[in-house]
């Protein structure tokens, strides 16, 4: 069922992305039609086929609970657009 | 040099005919030369290349040497490597310098490899024609006005333009194999789990896999033999004894079993492409390889079930740029979730703001039924073709592409048109297969074919000695565009 540009809002909302009333009905257009492609998908029996996650079906493997990292949290903060005091700094979030 | 085979160069280097820094010298004055007009290299560092290039040197008189020391490599920029600008072709990591290597990049530098670049690519991988780099786009250098294939077009092209000898790639749902055929170069997709993900900045985890580019595919082994290792940091890695992949280069093809499925050769191959690849089968039935027609009847659901399975896992690996921890942050914003929101509209190229949206979608509550576990019921069901096809024959070969090179701009207005690019190569990633791509011909336009090649499981060797003889008895491989000077 096509997509209404309400529905492509409430989309980037859940995605954390900013998008315009313009930019959401160029985006609902062209989500429409990838829609209908992944839409083939639809017609096809799938009773009883086992879903397929990963290539080699392996389980996840157990490790030891141990330190194996270095201390590296200079180095990593300094990545950050802003940084102080040994923490990243984010605008406030309760007043 | 620059037109020489990476195992020339290697004999090269420990004849002493050159040094590793007149090697990388030279290919850094080529990038110099050509990078201007085909954009294959986001970062050069000569300075950096330079300082390895004197330590393999070094490692090479005290007779240490393996066989990739003192030799440049080129690596996709979504491979981190530490203290270089690590941006994944996008404007959301343009400040990332990366504080460590990924597996991939460590096993190069303890080969004693030389780091040449970071090449180009559409951002974060998604894309069929690196087109959507936030760098700019990539250009061919068979024709500077078409495409080069993606997502790795920046390493296709700058092996292709003789600017790097070899480079590393990684493919999703064609991105080493696409941009390989457009280039007229080869490359390999390892089976998923050969090569390791650490540092591979993540798409779509259960399809990426990384894999080498060269100009033949016995240089395809070599570096392969570099890659594949296990590796715990990345949970899906394969723990399997070591393999010298050069060790079935020369045996023979007689006998060997072609499978070619029906479905890959009707409705939308272009005829310029079905001929050369109809030729290339020719010439394996000249080297003793018997041709076995099969099917993969579910070929067709490949690139629905993709474009709902990748775009749901790059939704979640791409929820960490949020403009917190590093990258790209917006400059105003009112608060927190302003700041989220302004940063990721900012930071992502439309495609990539488009696949979030896909698998935000498709994840979200009451559709993942519908599209999340129908596809992955879909996924299985190609697997299963690909088992029942290789009961009848060893190899299953085809066309990498359905056309040739397109011009730039061509397909950005219509994204469903530009994920078709991937009809042929998305099923070997779904099964987790690995295949490969080599050069066999020239289509429309003097532009290159290439010729697709999967294998069962850890096939590999397989795949590399069936391209290898055949380069053996073809010159394709050797073609190199003209005028490049």
């Amino acid at each position: 069922m096509p997509l209404t540009p309400e529905e492509v809002r409430a989309i980037a909302e859940l995605a954390r992305i900013g998008i315009s009333d313009a930019e959401a009905r160029t985006m609902q257009a062209e989500l429409n039609k990838i829609f209908e492609l992944i839409g083939r998908m639809q017609k096809v029996d799938t009773e009883g086929i086992a879903p397929m996650t990963h290539a080699q079906g392996v389980a996840l493997r157990l490790r030891p609970d141990k330190v194996t990292e270095p201390d590296q949290r200079e180095r990593f903060l300094k990545l950050a657009p802003q940084n102080e005091a040994g923490l990243y700094l984010v605008p406030k979030v309760i007043e | 040099m620059l037109n020489s085979s990476v195992k020339d160069l290697a004999a090269g280097l420990a004849q002493k005919k050159f040094s590793s820094v007149e090697l990388t010298k030279a290919f850094l004055s080529r990038i110099g030369a050509l990078n201007g007009k085909f954009n294959a290299f986001i970062t050069v560092d000569a300075e950096k290349s330079l300082a390895q290039a004197r330590a393999a040197d070094a490692r090479i008189a005290t007779g240490q040497a393996q066989p990739l020391t003192g030799i440049p490599v080129a690596h996709k920029d979504i491979f981190v490597a530490r203290d270089w600008l690590t941006t994944c072709g996008s404007k959301i990591l343009s400040n990332f310098v990366s504080p460590y290597d990924a597996h991939v990049i460590e096993r190069f530098n303890a080969a004693g490899a030389v780091l040449l670049g970071k090449t180009n690519m559409d951002e974060f991988a998604m894309g069929s024609s690196s087109e959507s780099s936030f760098y700019g786009p990539v250009r061919n250098p068979w024709n500077a006005d078409c495409v080069p294939g993606g997502s790795s077009g920046g390493s296709a092209a700058a092996i292709a333009a003789r600017m790097a000898p070899a480079a590393t790639g990684t493919d999703t749902g064609g991105s080493i194999r696409q941009p390989a055929a457009l280039s007229g170069i080869c490359g390999l997709k390892p089976t998923y789990g050969l090569v390791s993900r650490y540092g591979m900045v993540a798409f779509a985890s259960s399809l990426d896999q990384g894999g080498p580019f060269a100009k033949s595919a016995e240089d395809l082994a070599l570096l392969l033999n570099v890659m594949a290792d296990y590796d715990e940091r990345d949970s899906t890695s394969i723990e399997r004894p070591r393999e010298d992949y050069t060790h079935d280069l020369e045996r023979p093809l007689s006998g060997l079993r072609v499978g070619v499925p029906n479905e890959h050769f009707g409705g939308g191959l272009d005829a310029d492409v079905g001929a050369a690849v109809e030729a290339a089968l020719a010439q394996l039935e000249k080297l003793g390889a018997k041709r076995v027609p099969i099917e993969l009847p579910n070929s067709g659901l490949s690139v629905p079930a993709y474009y709902v399975i990748a775009p749901a896992e790059a939704s979640s690996n791409l929820s960490r740029f949020d403009g917190v921890r590093y990258g790209y942050r917006a400059k105003d914003y009112a608060d927190l979730a302003d700041m989220y929101k302004r940063t990721r509209a900012e930071g992502f190229g439309a495609e990539v703001r488009r696949r979030i949206l896909i698998g935000t979608y498709v994840l979200s509550h009451g559709y993942y039924d519908a599209y999340y576990l129908k596809a992955q019921r879909i996924r299985r069901l190609i697997a299963n073709d690909f088992v029942e096809a290789f009961k009848r024959c060893d190899v299953v070969v085809g066309p990498t592409s359905p056309t040739v090179a397109f011009k730039i701009g061509a397909k950005t207005s219509d994204p469903v048109q530009m994920y078709l690019n991937d009809i042929y190569t998305i099923p070997a990633n779904l099964a987790g297969l690995p295949a490969a791509s080599i050069p066999c011909g020239f289509g429309a336009g003097g532009l290159p074919v290439g010729l697709h090649l999967v294998g069962n499981y850890f096939a590999e060797a397989k795949l590399l000695n069936v391209a290898h003889q055949y380069q053996k008895a073809t010159d394709w491989h050797r073609r190199e565009p003209a005028g490049l000077q």
